[in-house]
């Protein structure tokens, strides 16, 4: 089940948002695709963009359109937020507190017969999953049924685009956690396409069919969240999408298969296949992004003939921090190398500062990213 | 005492109260909500009666209303009769006067409603009139009878105005305060004592049921 039944026209969102400190734009395909996230640090823009979207706010010289339509052209033309049909899920929820939770949900309802909006609102109470709510008044809502009413009400008025400012975020974490899956789940049962703000790199992963980076005003990258996540092309997203590890390297040689980059002295092989738009050419600066969980350690052997020939690097640990259940292991490879291993594992290795070690890791996690074409 | 002065007292404090709520609601509300600027010099001429001596603006009150005036001249080809010392005349000085008591209490409460609900009442689909009558007034309940509350207080206690504007004719614009200062200038001091007596308890039961009535209506609402 996707969105489609609510697109008529083209199926993309076409936005360039110009206003304060954001510069964002990109073409957004909507079809096929459930929930889009908006993703990126506090403070990066994203909000602005979600509230253009609504026409909460006005794009500067730039532009909205919305399935074939153009909602705001950033000078004369801006379709006030009432006729866009979009539903907003605004953060604190933004219920009517001298509302009752049904009056909240057919507060958008157009003029209908008293049976017909009865069933609409209890309809779409049934989809947020919140007709244990009916009958009390707002206030004696919990967070996480505030949220849910707070999505009926967006849903009763059937808009063609869901837009939700960090939906979970006035949430605690247990609360959290449980409705996010309720959350992706109500979503596509709606068949609404959503787009979803969120700075939380779990949320992102947990709901995206898209994700769209937003950092410091400005799209960094969209496409499927193992993309963006695995293989970010910028070193910004790289860093906040949560690779531990970003070193700078030169590509030495490359064929259809496989890269190998220099380190220094040292040398690293990647799949070349990442990008495949632009092969890797030799002479080429890139970033060599390798995530934390896909770093494995391991003592050296000891007769010293641990230089297996591929993505195996003797170093010694400078650091070891426990975060929660795993251990972050800093390592001096000739580059600083992060690794996430089990305390068990940890225990095991017997590691500590200045302990000699072997870091693995496969190839397909070596990510690069380029910085310079040897063309240039 | 003089029953009468009261009566056209009561009758203009109520009148002017009915009439500034109908004006000074969406005056407020579009002084509140209005992205323009301009709007401060319209807030600073409803403002006006309040620095202003009742006398100067009771002077310009009168000339407007005067058949001088081109508003006097057209009141008097449609209705054949003058505003000058009449009710009609009384209640529209009064009005004027009152107008900053009804639109300031409206005002702040009306920009005390999160603009988050207005937002969401937007995106659901109503236009500021829908938002101002579903949203915005039943959560400034509290706005709403202290404006009440003040424009017919100041109304009942307006003096100069009153004597510039409606002259003091017995049951047509001769008010209480109007009233109590004539026994006194006739050194009548016992029918003022008691006409200042029946105002000054009249107000007072007013007031204290007005601001119970609030202050309840506040303890509800801090729970929401």
């Amino acid at each position: 089940m996707t969105g489609d039944a609510a697109l008529t026209g083209d199926g993309t969102l076409d936005l360039h948002v110009r206003r304060h400190s954001v510069d964002a734009r990109f073409i957004l395909p909507l079809r096929g695709k459930t929930i889009t996230v908006l993703y990126g640090p506090s403070g990066s823009g994203k909000t602005t963009i979600l509230r253009c979207i609504a026409g909460l706010d006005r794009t500067n010289r730039g532009h909205v359109v919305m399935d074939g339509v153009t909602w705001d052209d950033g000078l004369r033309k801006h379709t006030p937020s009432r006729h866009r049909r979009v539903g907003y899920l605004f953060q604190d929820h933004a219920l009517f507190p001298h509302l009752t939770v049904e009056a909240n949900v057919a507060y958008g309802l157009p003029r209908l017969p008293r049976e017909e909006r009865r069933r609409r609102v209890h309809a779409a109470l049934e989809a947020a999953d919140a007709v244990s709510c009916v009958g009390r008044s707002v206030s004696q809502l919990s967070g996480g049924e505030a949220q849910r009413v707070a999505l009926a009400r967006a849903l009763a008025s059937e808009p063609r685009l869901l837009l939700l400012d960090e939906p979970l975020s006035a949430l605690d974490a247990p609360t959290r956690s449980r409705l996010r899956t309720e959350l992706r789940r109500m979503l596509e049962r709606s068949r609404i396409p959503a787009i979803i703000v969120t700075h939380d790199r779990e949320e992102a992963l947990a709901l995206a069919d898209q994700v769209v980076v937003v950092i410091d005003g400005d799209v960094r990258q969209v496409g499927p969240p193992a993309e963006v996540f695995d293989r970010p092309t910028h070193a910004d997203v790289a860093r906040i999408v949560g690779i531990e590890t970003a070193t700078p390297a030169v590509v030495a040689d490359s064929d259809a298969e496989l890269v190998h980059v220099a380190i220094g002295d040292l040398r690293l092989t990647a799949l070349s296949t990442q990008q495949p738009a632009e092969p890797h050419r030799p002479g080429d600066q890139v970033l060599v992004c390798i995530r934390a969980e896909d770093v494995a350690l391991e003592l050296p052997e000891k007769d010293g003939s641990h230089r297996s020939p591929r993505n195996q690097l003797p170093g010694r640990v400078t650091g070891v921090i426990a975060e929660g259940a795993l251990v972050r292991v800093e390592v001096d490879a000739g580059f600083r190398l992060t690794a996430y291993i089990t305390r068990p594992a940890l225990d095991e290795l017997d590691l500590s500062i200045g302990s000699e070690v072997v870091a693995s890791i496969k190839s397909p996690a070596v990510h690069l990213i380029t910085r310079h074409t040897a063309a240039e | 005492m003089d029953w009468q002065a009261i009566g056209v007292s009561v009758r203009l404090a109520l009148a002017t109260t009915a009439i500034l709520l109908v004006v000074a609601v969406p005056l407020a509300g579009w002084l509140a909500f209005t992205r323009r600027r301009w709007p401060v010099l319209v807030e600073a001429v409803v403002a006006l009666p309040l620095v202003l001596p009742p006398t100067v603006l009771g002077y310009y009150v009168l000339i407007a209303l005067g058949t001088q005036s081109p508003f006097g001249r057209w009141w008097q080809e449609m209705t054949g009769s003058t505003l000058a010392f009449t009710f009609t005349g009384l209640l529209i000085a009064s009005v004027l006067y009152s107008l900053p008591f009804a639109v300031q209490p409206l005002l702040a409460a009306f920009q005390g409603v999160p603009s988050r609900l207005l937002e969401a009442s937007d995106v659901l689909g109503r236009g500021p009139a829908g938002t101002l009558v579903k949203v915005v007034l039943p959560l400034s309940r509290a706005g709403l009878a202290t404006a009440a509350v003040l424009t017919f207080a100041h109304t009942i206690g307006e003096f100069g105005v009153v004597l510039m504007v409606g002259g003091n004719i017995p049951g047509e614009t001769r008010t209480v305060s109007i009233s109590v200062y004539d026994s006194v200038q006739a050194f009548d001091y016992g029918s003022a004592g008691r006409t200042s007596a029946v105002l000054l308890v009249f107000s007072l039961v007013v007031l204290t049921a007005t601001y119970a009535l609030q202050r309840r209506g506040t303890r509800n609402w801090a729970r929401l």
